[in-house]
């Protein structure tokens, strides 16, 4: 099929508004899934390297499993188990829990990596003055854990941006989806996809460069 | 009637089926400048480290200022003590590390002022005034708002020894703070040491220092396999040597 | 909430997710062997000389890991037919994935050939060696070892990316469970079986390489 570019620039104005509502729908899943799912994952770090045994054993096996499994099978299961189960989530809701859990578990491993390269004089020199453990946490372990996870972080959350078109395939209405419907309206298969992977390549990008402008920003003099 | 600042009685430590304390006693008077020597394995770092409990001790008591450190025995039990109640105790000593352990991501003021305010209460403006104070006494007070990464080690360790001193510790804790240093830079350290003991500050040094040992200890303790093999004053010690461990032992180390 | 769990229905399918996962390891196989060897040639270019050369791997490098891995496989899927590409679910996934891999992979390979000590190739120029001849007897045995911990982790990323497969309806793993799930409502059994083949085998694949890392182990 053949389309003038200026038939495709026509249909593209006539769909703005459904594309950038499912722009906005995959920015706010990606944001709510990178929130919770880093929230989650830095208790799962906490847990990893300063929790009993068995907090760690349990811990780990979440890990493992939720590593082990491909996004697309937590979406899905997310998304059926849920349903069945009475519990009143959306399709949205659903997705986002499925993308903060798979979230958590990276997060949770670069929190744990992050905690447990602070060299250990770091909490001596803290214990030494006085400060109980949580203090330590908050004045000194936490400021250089972040500083640490930060370039792997953005990372993690370009990757939720990019899992976040998985939701289309369980109906919720992000840019992939509200693509997809142009397309099955136009049947301009090429200029729209094209127009989808640009968009979500802009937005990674852009992520990208914010995230190395932070690290630039929050650098340690030396 | 004087309490003494520190009081260890038959002070025991293991670690898993190594016993590394055998039964340390020590006392120290305010104003005493102690220099603990001995062999990498002797013991002496970890004697230390249990005075402010960043070891725990098997057997024993310390004291300092009249409090039981660490441990307490209650309807005959030994039981260690809360974590909040340890970390007060903390506050009780002071100590510089051997690998100074400033936190890098706070200037050498913010560095000293944290446990001023969230330990000590005190209010930000005057922990500003204190920190600045010490820095000033170490002779870095240009240097306040350098970080750590900026300073070269001797610097970092005044810092880390204002840091420790600013918190009014009763007996300053020492351990090993010249050895990882470049040996140009181990004199300005020295030199605030000097200082803090030629002011009466009441300090626990192990050291690898012998001539330092010599000119600043009022009493110098030769530990040897977890024991005390001598005791006594430096002069008399490092001159005329009782055992003949400690007379090997200053054989094979610099004296000079 | 009455649910009692019942995998007998699971277990009576369970060749049916065998045959998927058989697929998905096929699909990973196919899409990482294309995907090594268009890695192996971008990793190359990106440390290249030629500015052009750099410039162009690093494009295809930026393209590849920005774009989601989905919106990818539906455009090669269907999009590309508007150009006159039309090809089957299979070959479609595969090429789709090999491509997007190969991004992943050179950014892999580029950071083992830079772990090779430089003296190494200007040793192999000194005795006469062709560029070629450097490249394949000297630098990329010694990349290969450094890189097999990076690698190991990529290519069980990749194995797990074939679950999207089921979008275009290829019946591996992941098709073949939503396929019960919707035929038997069994939906927690179901996903935990097949997460625990995906779970299982990628526990295989990283014994599998910390096996190689430690046969290749150079003695010290």
């Amino acid at each position: 099929m053949d389309f003038t570019l200026t038939q495709i620039l026509h249909q593209l104005w006539i769909a703005r508004m459904p594309i950038v509502q499912g722009l906005g729908v995959t920015m706010a899943a990606a944001a709510l899934a990178i929130v919770v799912g880093s929230v989650l994952g830095v208790g799962v770090g906490l847990a990893l390297t300063y929790g009993t045994r068995t907090l760690r054993w349990l811990t780990r096996a979440y890990t493992d499993f939720i590593r082990g499994t491909p996004v697309l099978v937590l979406v899905l299961a997310s998304y059926y188990i849920l349903g069945a189960a009475g519990v009143q989530l959306s399709p949205f809701q659903a997705g986002v829990l499925a993308l903060a859990v798979f979230c958590s578990s990276h997060v949770g491993e670069i929190v744990r990596g992050a905690l447990q390269a602070i060299p250990i004089g770091q909490i001596e020199a803290a214990k030494a003055i006085g400060l109980t453990f949580p203090q330590t946490f908050r004045y000194v372990l936490l400021p250089l854990a972040i500083r640490q996870v930060l370039p792997t972080w953005v990372n993690t959350a370009a990757e939720m941006v990019k899992a976040s078109t998985l939701l289309s395939i369980i109906g919720v209405g992000d840019l992939l989806l509200a693509s997809q419907e142009v397309i099955s309206r136009t049947f301009m298969s090429l200029p729209f996809y094209f127009f989808a992977g640009f968009l979500y390549f802009t937005v990674n990008f852009a992520i990208e460069h914010f995230g190395r402008y932070v690290e630039r920003k929050t650098q340690i003099p030396s | 009637m004087a309490s003494n600042i520190l009081e260890i009685q038959n002070l025991h430590k293991r670690f898993g089926a190594v016993e590394v304390l055998k039964g340390i006693d020590c006392v120290m008077k305010q104003g005493d400048v102690v220099c603990v020597i001995g062999s990498s394995g002797s013991g002496k770092t970890t004697m230390l480290r249990c005075i402010n409990m960043l070891e725990d001790f098997s057997d024993g008591t310390i004291r300092i200022d009249d409090q039981d450190i660490g441990y307490e025995i209650r309807n005959g039990v030994r039981r260690r003590k809360s974590e909040k109640e340890i970390a007060r105790q903390r506050a009780l000593t002071g100590m510089a590390f051997q690998q100074f352990n400033l936190f890098p991501h706070m200037t050498a003021t913010e560095n000293i002022m944290l446990g001023l305010v969230k330990v000590k209460n005190m209010h930000r403006d005057q922990a500003h005034a204190i920190a600045e104070k010490w820095l000033d006494r170490v002779g870095l007070l240009e240097r306040r708002d350098y970080y750590p990464g900026q300073l070269s080690g001797g610097q970092q360790q005044r810092v880390a020894i204002a840091r420790a001193i600013a918190m009014s510790p009763k007996l300053m804790l020492f351990d090993e703070v010249t050895s990882a240093l470049d040996p140009e830079l181990v004199n300005e350290v020295l030199l605030v040491i000097k200082d803090l003991a030629r002011e009466g500050m009441t300090m626990l040094l192990v050291t690898h220092e012998m001539r330092f040992a010599f000119e600043v200890s009022s009493r110098v303790i030769f530990m040897n396999q977890g024991r005390i093999g001598e005791e006594g004053d430096p002069r008399e010690m490092f001159l005329n040597p009782k055992t003949e461990r400690l007379a090997e032992f200053l054989k094979s180390s610099t004296f000079n | 909430m009455d649910y009692v769990l019942n995998f007998s229905v699971v277990w009576r399918s369970f060749d049916h997710l065998l045959g998927g996962l058989g697929l998905s390891l096929l699909l990973a196989l196919g899409s990482i062997l294309i995907g090594i060897v268009i890695g192996l040639v971008v990793s190359f270019a990106l440390v290249s000389t030629s500015g052009i050369a750099r410039r162009l791997a690093g494009l295809y490098v930026t393209v590849t890991r920005n774009t989601p891995l989905l919106v990818l496989v539906l455009f090669v899927y269907f999009a590309l037919p508007d150009l006159g590409i039309r090809l089957g679910d299979i070959e479609s996934f595969v090429a789709t994935l090999a491509i997007y891999s190969g991004g992943y992979l050179a950014e892999v390979f580029r950071a083992g050939l830079l772990s090779v000590p430089k003296g190494l190739s200007e040793a192999g120029q000194a005795i006469g060696l062709k560029k070629m001849q450097i490249r394949l007897s000297i630098m990329m045995p010694i990349m290969f070892r450094n890189v097999l911990p990076a690698l190991g982790s990529t290519v069980i990323s990749l194995f797990k990316d074939t679950s999207l497969a089921a979008a275009i309806a290829v019946p591996e793993l992941t098709f073949q469970a939503r396929k019960i799930n919707v035929e038997s409502f069994r939906v927690v059994e179901t996903w935990i079986v097949a997460s625990l083949l995906y779970v299982c085998t990628c526990a295989v694949l990283a014994m599998i390489f910390r096996r190689v890392e430690r046969h290749l182990a150079i003695p010290r």
